[in-house]
Formats: C-alpha cells, structure tokens, sequence
C-alpha cells in the first residue's frame, strides 16, 4: 500500500472547501446532486399540478369562464412539458443519483463533473422555459408543439421558450444519461454482475441508454422549430416545401420511448418495494431484465400510432399496430412477476408498499386503454379525445408517480436521514389515490362520448357536465393529498425521528451504509456474493458486507463553479436568440439583444467555461484511512 | 472493476489513455456520446433526405454541387484523419514531439476544410440558395452546417490540448485528451463521407 499511497500523492491536489450556498452550486458529490435534482423536481411537480388544478377549475362548469382561452393554451401546453420534462424525469433522476452508486457499490458515478453539468442544465433550462409566464405568455402549442400551430405566430414568443428551454434542459437529461450508462458497465463492485444489478439498477441502464437516443432526435427537432421561428428556415412552411408531418415523426421517434423513459425507473423502483415489502426475492429476475429490454427495444419501433389518423395508409397503420400491442407481452410478464412476488410473502402495508401494490392494477388499467388504442380503426374515434388523456394519465400517474411517490417514501430515510410519519403517508395515499381514480376514470366515458381534449370549454346539456364536475373534484382530492405529503415532509424534517442504517430490512447495498450515506458511501469496497447482495449476507448471518479491498486512502472529486456557468451561459445565450429582433422601446436593451451582444456574452461564458476545464486539470483529493478511523471513533 | 487501482498499469497494455479508471470512463463515455451523436445526425439526415426534392424556385442540387470541389475538401478531412491516426500511433510510441507534429497537421487541414466550406457557402448564397429559400435548402444548410460547426469544436479542441501538451507531459490524463480528441475527429470524417454521398454524390445523380 505504501507504494501506491506514494504515486498518489504525486498528483493529489489539495482540498478545496466551498460552504453554504456555494458549496451546493459547486458540488460534484452524486449525493446533493441527487438531493438538488429532487428538490427542483419536487418544485416544478407542485407548480404543473397547480396548472393542472387552474384547468380542472376552468372544466369544472360548462360555459365556464374562470381563464381565457388563450391562457387554457398556456395552460395545459406548460402542465404536460412541465410534468414531464421538468417534474417526472428530474425527480427519478434525483432517485437514480442518489441511490445507483449505492446499489452497485461504487464511491461516485463516473463523471461527477458532468453529473453536476446536468443538473444545472436542467435547472436553467426549466426556468427559461419557466419565465415564460412573466414575459409575454408562455408556450400555447401543446406539449407536442405541432406545426403549424406551433410555428405560424412568431409575435408570441410563447414557443421560443418551449424550444430553447428544452433545448437546454435535454443537454442536461442526455448528460446525465451517458454518466448512469458508464457508471453502471464500469463503476461496479467486485462480484457484481450484471445478472446480480438490483433492478432499479437495470431500469435506469436501460432508460438511459432510451434517453441516449431519443433526446437526440427531439434535440434536432428543437432546433428545425427554433430555425423555423427565428431563422426563417421553411422546414415546416407548406408555402416553401416544408412538411408538417416532418416535426410529427421526428417528435414522435422521441416521444414514444420517452413514455418508456418515464416508466421503465417506476418499473425498476417496484420491482425494489414489492420484493423488500412481501419479503421474500423478486420472482423471475431474469424475464425481468429480458423484459426491460424489450420494453425499451419495442419502444423505438412504435412512434407511428401516435400519427393513425395523419394518413400514412393501412399497412404503416396496421404495422404500428401490432408492434404496439407486442408491448403488451413483456409489460404482461413484469405485471405477474409481480403478482407473484407477492403471493405468499409476508406483506407490510407501508405507504411505500401501497403505492407499490396500487401500483399494479392502475398500471394495469392504463395498459389496457394502451391496447384499445393501439387498434388504429377504432382509434380514429378516440384520438384526441378526453379518452387518450385518461390513458395517459392512468399510465404516467399511476405508474410514474406512483413509483415516485413509493420511492420517496422508501428512499426518503436514506437521502434525508429521516423516517417520514407513515399515518399521514397512509391518509395521502388513500386521498391522492381516490381523487387520482375519480378524476381521471370518468374521463374515459367523456372521451368516448365525443368531448375532444385541450377545449377550453363546452356547451351544456351534451351529457358531459356532471362526469366534469367529478372530475374537478378528484383532482381537488389529489391536490389535498399533495399538501398532506408536503406537511409530512416539513413536519419530518423538523421533529421526526432520525433513520437507522436500514430501516425497511432492505435487500441491496444502499441499506447497508449510514442513513443519509457517508461522503465517500463506502469505507472500503464491498464484495457482492450474490443477488440481493445485503440479503444474502443477512441469510448468512454476517451484519455487514465483505469488504473487497484493505483500507486505503480514497479518492475524492473537488468541487467545481464551472458546470454552473456553463449553464448559466447557455442560459443567457437562451434569452439573446428568444429577444435578438424583439424590440424593447430602449435604446440600451435593443442595443443589447438586436446586436447579438447577449447571444455573444452567453455564449463566451459556456465555451470559456469549458476550454477552462480543457486547460486546467484538477485531480481531486484524497480521504486518508486516519481520518476514516477518527470519523469512526 | 475496483475502483481504487488508480495505479498506473500502463506496463500491461501500452495505452496510457487507459490506464486509469477515470481514463477508461471517459473512453466509453465519449464512444456513447458518438452513439447520440450518430441519432442527432441520422436525424438530420432523414430530414434532408425527405425535403432534399423541394428546390421551389431555388438552384437544383445539379446547379450547385461541383464534385471536384467537394472532393478536393474530402481528401483535405480525410487526410486530416490519417495525421490524427498517426499522431495517436506516435503518443503511443511515447514520442511527444512527433505527436505534436502531427496535431498540429491535423489542425492545419481541418482549418483548410472549414476555409473552403466558408467559400463554398458563399458561393452558393450568390447563386441564390440562401437559408430561407426553400425547404431543400434550409435541410441542406443544417446538415452540412451542423457537420461544418462540429469541425470547427474539434479545431478549436484540438488546438487546446496541443497547447497544454509542453507544460504537462504525456500523463494518463493528458494522453487520454489526444485519444478522445481523435475519436471525436474520426467521427467528423465519417460523418463527413457519408455526407458526401448522400448529399453530393446524390444530388449531382439522383
């Protein structure tokens, strides 16, 4: 050891230390940056669903006239981009960070630099698209932005700041997705193989390597509306030989796996709970991961069923089709391996593990309209009606956050080092799952019986008020559930009693260091024996891992001010190219933004930024094993 | 797959670039990377391909190309890979000034590419195909553009870690910038060929 301690020290650099605020904006430690990535989604959740409840009060009444229509447009266009891009995606992302290096037995993820990049682009991005509101109206186009609708009126900038903003949140989405996929194939403990990875460890290898290649083609599309709307570019202007249906189908190869992107961490997170809770091992882990990737596989070959009606024909429509319906094989074989788990395990009735369970047949119902669906002549009567949006509800609030909702309450004493008080767990459960199932099932009838979704009223007598008005009320119900989970968490971190190491009689690796992690997660480097690598230790009567490696000194990233910049910079060049032939009535700001000065500043400070980073490197720090006894003592 | 053997075992395999952990992370990160890379290209790719036959009242691709042209730039960037090539071979060898030479030629070359696509762009916008002129020509302006924008990172890049290069020495740290650096650049070329023929070679037949 000697030895490898003095090459060591030939290039260990010293500590750097940054307190307070500063030390949050340059943290590279993939724990706060779990942390920061749940904390931005946690907001950007509570803010769409106050959009979502601003829509349901406007519907509750025929005729109503509670908001404009135009800001009904604003509306439900910034709830779905919201939830999904900022609120769904960011909170798994926080899970994923926070818990992967973890489960796998690793120190960090592989690129803790660009982890943080990630989150800042992410940040800045959803708060571009954010300020929206303040400065002259937000994103009007739905969140699938269609053109033309999207790309007719360029004197609303609504969608500038729905393409840029997410321009700039995607960089962070696919940052971060490259960082998971080599954590995962080279960050992992000895003896863990991958047919031993937990399976929240398998959904986020496979969703990432979705988001690797799906982000990238909304990126393109992004930029095709950015240049059509800013640049006069004709890729979407009949007049000039542009196509539509171009933006629909590159959208759509996006849009589909990033369903499964949005599912397949819920799926993994499950497949956590339900074992832990029905104590007893995941039933068929093998069609597991098979089924993962399928799921992931299938989910590039279908994007078309989202376009029936656009006209491909019967043979595109009838190929899509069945493709779709293929996903209901690998979906069918998670959902009774599940089922199976349970079956005669000693179930706990946790909050976690009722969201889990509950899980399973909402999942289920959403599966099904998934089917009905997928058959394209009877989808020319459901499309874009009230029937699509209860489908897609069913699936991403009863399988998305569910999942979220059943990891933050698993993994909560881990990454806080709290427990959360599980009577007001259990009465947020019941309220927000009530309200879901009122709100959004008799939302099926609706859309059968003809009411078209995205109107921002209808007329009465048409056999639509009363399923509205229960609706409405559903979703006051899941918005009060909200406000308990929120008491919960300020009530916890206040006076609730702090977490032990393991507190639900966990079966993989994160249960086995302190509650929240130490710094460094690991002392020294576990040897993982098998599946359920803290289980099988447990059956074997040891408290503990095996470690795989003597006590060493341990290798430590220094913080960095850098990623923050980067995305600050993106940030303001975002705001240069959005205002770059607005005219302000001042001669300072038009001077500032109609000469590109701002897209240049933004601009400079991303690429100084990085030939920064090019230029001087930092090697890090080293814990020695002294402190690591002093911490222990 | 222990995390800790930061130590050098350079001696085994002769690449310095992955003799670290951190060294062979980068490695695979950079090669999923090109992986996006690849979708964000076959994306542009589709997109002019299916507009490539919405000319309007714009120059047709037949008017335009001039093969001898593009293929004059296509031998600059594919001889621009070979240097890189060799500059790697001799970073391997351990012969920091021969890589260096051969950098430095590779940057030379890629700047001599980007100087005749600023010209051939130039010329173009004379004969009337500018960005906003139809369809065809704001698909054609992304793609090559796009590819046009990424040469330009790579000569900057490049340049960069050649500057660095007689301060630090070959380390596993600097020599993994060159290894990287030169991936990103074989990528240009191959996108670059397949630029060739599907946007040149095609337009001039098809």
């Amino acid at each position: 050891m000697a030895h490898s301690h003095a090459t060591h020290a030939t290039h260990a650099n010293t500590k750097k230390n940054y307190t307070g605020i500063m030390d949050w904006i340059t943290t590279v430690d993939h724990k706060k940056i779990g942390i920061l990535y749940f904390g931005a989604g946690l907001f950007f959740f509570l803010l769409a669903g106050v959009e979502a409840l601003l829509l349901r009060i406007q519907l509750m009444f025929p005729m109503n006239d509670f908001v404009s229509a135009q800001t009904f447009n604003e509306l439900f266009t910034m709830h779905g981009t919201t939830m999904l891009f900022l609120a769904a995606l960011p909170l798994f992302y926080g899970y994923m960070n926070y818990i992967i290096p973890l489960q796998i037995g690793a120190r960090d993820v592989a690129f803790p630099f660009l982890n943080a990049l990630g989150l800042w682009t992410f940040i800045f991005g959803g708060i571009l698209l954010n300020l929206s509101w303040f400065l002259g109206g937000a994103p009007d186009g739905g969140w699938t932005g269609y053109p033309t609708l999207s790309t007719f009126n360029t004197a609303h900038q609504g969608m500038d700041f729905y393409s840029i903003g997410l321009q700039i949140a995607g960089i962070g989405t696919l940052v971060g997705a490259i960082n998971f996929l080599v954590t995962i194939i080279n960050m992992r403990a000895p003896g863990m193989s991958f047919m031993r990875l937990p399976l929240f460890t398998w959904a986020t290898f496979i969703t990432s390597a979705l988001i690797l290649f799906a982000f990238t083609a909304l990126a393109i599309d992004l930029i095709f509306m950015t240049f059509d709307r800013l640049f006069s570019a004709r890729f979407f202007d009949v007049a000039y030989g542009g196509n539509p249906i171009l933006w629909q189908h590159i959208f759509w190869i996006f849009g589909h796996p990033e369903v499964y992107i949005l599912i397949l961490p819920a799926f993994g997170i499950m497949s956590e709970v339900i074992p832990t809770f029905s104590r007893k091992r995941l039933f068929g882990y093998s069609s597991m991961v098979f089924a993962l990737a399928l799921i992931g596989f299938l989910g590039f070959m279908v994007w078309a069923h989202h376009m029936f009606t656009v006209g491909m024909g019967a043979f595109a429509n009838a190929l899509f089709a069945i493709a779709t319906m293929l996903i209901a094989v690998p979906t069918g074989i998670k959902v009774f391996n599940w089922l199976l788990t349970m079956w005669g395990g000693s179930i706990r009735f946790t909050t976690a593990s009722l969201f889990a369970i509950s899980f399973v047949p909402t999942f289920v119902m959403g599966g099904v309209t998934g089917v009905m669906l997928a058959s394209a002549p009877a989808d020319y009567q459901y499309h874009d009606t009230y029937f699509v949006v209860a489908h897609f509800h069913y699936v991403i609030v009863g399988g998305s956050v569910f999942g979220i909702f059943a990891a933050l309450f698993y993994w909560w004493p881990k990454m806080f080092g709290k427990m959360l008080n599980e009577t007001l767990g259990k009465w947020f459960f019941w309220i927000f799952s009530i309200g879901f199932h009122l709100t959004f099932f008799v939302q099926h009838f609706l859309g059968l019986d003809g009411m078209p979704r995205r109107v921002y009223t209808y007329l009465p007598g048409q056999g639509w008020d009363l399923s509205n008005l229960v609706s409405s009320i559903g979703a006051y119900m899941m918005g009060i559930g909200v406000i308990l989970l929120l008491i919960n968490v300020v009530y916890t971190i206040r006076k609730g009693p702090d977490a032990p190491a393991d507190p639900w009689d966990g079966r993989t690796m994160e249960w086995t260091v302190s509650s929240p992690s130490p710094l460094y997660n690991f002392k020294q480097t576990p040897l993982v024996r098998g599946l359920d690598a803290f289980w099988k230790e447990k059956m074997d009567g040891n408290k503990g891992m095996t470690p795989a490696e003597p006590l060493q000194p341990i290798h430590m990233p220094n913080g960095s001010i850098l990623p923050f910049l980067m995305s600050l910079g993106l940030f303001i060049a975002g705001f240069g190219f959005i205002y770059k032939d607005y005219d302000f009535n001042n001669a300072l700001m038009n001077g500032l933004f109609n000469n590109y000065i701002v897209i240049y500043a933004g601009l400079l400070m991303l690429f100084g930024s990085m030939a920064t980073r090019c230029l001087i490197d930092d090697p890090g720090y080293y814990i020695q094993p002294e402190e690591l006894k002093e911490e222990e003592a | 797959m222990s995390q800790t053997n930061a130590h050098s075992n350079t001696a085994l395999t002769g690449q310095l670039e992955r003799a670290t952990l951190e060294g062979r992370n980068k490695i695979l990160g950079f090669w999923l990377f090109l992986g996006a890379e690849t979708v964000l290209f076959g994306t542009l790719f589709a997109a002019y391909l299916g507009l490539r036959h919405q000319v309007l009242d714009g120059p047709t691709p037949q008017e335009l190309f001039s093969l001898p042209f593009v293929a004059l730039m296509t031998a600059v960037l594919l001889v621009s890979s070979l240097t890189s090539v060799l500059a790697v071979q001799a970073m391997h060898r351990g012969n920091v000034k021969v890589m260096l030479r051969w950098l430095i030629v590779t940057v030379l070359l890629g700047f001599t590419f980007l100087c005749l696509e600023i010209y051939e762009f130039n010329h173009y916008v004379a004969l009337g195909h500018t960005f906003s002129t139809s369809a065809f020509s704001s698909s054609f302006y992304s793609l090559v553009g796009f590819h046009g924008a990424h040469v330009v990172i790579g000569v900057v890049w490049i340049t960069l870690v050649i500057l660095q290069m007689p301060r630090k020495g070959l380390t596993p740290v600097t020599a993994n910038k060159v290894y990287v650096a030169s991936l990103y650049w074989h990528y240009i070329d191959v996108i670059w060929v397949f630029i060739f023929s599907l946007v040149y070679l095609l337009g001039r037949v098809g």
